[in-house]
């Protein structure tokens, strides 16, 4: 029996929680999440190179909301994303029970946010070199090769929403997609429809994208997505000075301002 | 041939711009006819998607406008819109779309000249870059021009 399977048991049996957000295997090679709530199906999880998805996509869903305290599985992202959803006061300080697991395997607790914050002061949260160099890449072409470029890529979107779903931070009631009075986003899946859809998508996503890469994961027709968000990254941190998910009482870039912000484009 | 006549729509906040626009017209400053002024509480208000409503209704060119940082009427609606449209610019350009197209601008009450030049600049200057082809080949009246539909 391994360590997580031990440790889950027990929190489960003395009630700590009530349900615990893990990893599975699911059909083939695939993992897919476990959402444990009895000691039977605690013995069902599994911790291996393949666990990489982003739990914390799970906790501001409404039926897992509903299975009452939360624990969690989480990675860098996952932990990440928790400081974001705790900055924007989704989550309080002690609701969930965070099990981080370490790239050795081992396990370490996390119950306050203080002690999440000081943890992510010392790792690694950037973005992987390769999307950097695709980002590069694209800021090197000129304005009408990036058009063409992303027209390729949004005509592939069959808009499936998945990448709404899979989002750890895309936890609105209501989207912007779904409102129809106005119709701000044509619900077809036409250049116009897509264009709009994806820009909403990746302004809204603006300073608070903690770049754990689930949209692009999750995009059943493979568009880079991340890269609309994760560019979005490097300039809202030398402008504003503000990063995502570091912080469970950061202020969202966004909704605040110095009055002596600088731009060189307003005459 | 004839010239090209862009079409170009104006987000103003009521206090400033709009006001200032007035005064350009009291005071029988001539400026070009291109512009389209669409009046809004403040620049605060001024979404990033109805930016993007212009272009896909065939505008040319968007010229965004309020009042100067520290006279907003509602003390921080420009502070946090300048915030934004940095983070929007930088979206856009991306994206490939043409930020050369949106002129931003701070037009007081009092700045009468001002509106009438940066009215005239900006049609200028989207008279030499043309008519947004990328963006009116996907625009609501091309994707609907078939069906005889409307987006509504």
């Amino acid at each position: 029996m391994s360590d997580l399977i031990k440790k889950v048991t027990a929190l489960l049996n003395d009630k700590t929680i009530n349900a615990f957000i893990g990893y599975e295997k699911g059909s083939a090679d695939r993992i897919r999440a476990i959402f444990a709530r009895t000691e039977d199906q605690a013995q069902k999880l599994v911790l291996n190179a393949f666990c990489t998805q982003n739990l914390a996509g799970y906790l501001m869903k409404h039926e897992v909301k509903k299975l009452g305290k939360l624990g969690i599985l989480a990675n860098v992202a996952a932990l990440r994303s928790i400081m974001q959803l705790a900055s924007e006061f989704q989550i309080k300080d002690g609701e969930v029970y965070v099990l981080f697991a370490n790239a050795d395997g081992s396990l370490t607790e996390f119950t306050d946010f203080k002690s999440i914050e000081t943890f992510l002061q010392t790792t690694d949260t950037g973005i992987k070199s390769e999307e950097q160099e695709m980002i590069a890449k694209l800021e090197s072409m000129t304005v009408n090769e990036r058009w063409l470029f992303w027209n390729k890529e949004f005509e592939k979107c069959i808009k499936c929403y998945a990448c709404r779903a899979a989002c750890p931070m895309c936890y609105c009631h209501r989207c912007t997609t779904d409102v129809n009075q106005p119709q701000w986003i044509p619900v077809a899946s036409h250049e116009l429809g897509n264009l709009d859809y994806h820009l909403m998508r990746a302004m809204h996503l603006a300073g608070r994208c903690v770049n754990c890469g689930e949209c692009a994961t999750a995009c059943p027709m493979d568009i880079p997505l991340n890269l609309l968000t994760y560019q979005l990254i490097n300039p809202i941190k030398a402008t504003f000075g503000a990063t995502a998910g570091m912080k469970a009482d950061a202020m969202y870039a966004l909704s605040t301002y110095k009055p002596d912000d600088k731009e060189n484009f307003i005459i | 041939m004839q010239e090209f006549e862009p079409k170009i729509v104006a987000f103003v906040c009521n206090w400033c711009t709009y006001a200032g626009a007035d005064l350009t017209g009291t005071s029988r400053i001539k400026y070009s006819a291109n512009v389209k002024i669409i009046r809004f509480p403040c620049t605060g208000r001024i979404d990033f998607m109805i930016l993007m409503k212009a272009f896909e209704n065939g505008a040319d060119g968007i010229i965004v406008s309020g009042c100067h940082p520290n006279d907003c009427h509602y003390s921080t609606g420009n502070f946090h819109a300048r915030r934004r449209w940095i983070v929007f610019r930088n979206l856009l350009n991306f994206t490939g779309i043409d930020t050369e197209r949106i002129q931003f601008s701070w037009v007081s009450a009092a700045e009468g000249f001002k509106w009438a030049d940066v009215v005239n600049n900006t049609t200028k200057k989207i008279r030499e870059i043309g008519p947004y082809e990328n963006y009116n080949k996907i625009a609501v009246s091309t994707l609907f021009k078939e069906e005889g539909a409307t987006n509504e």
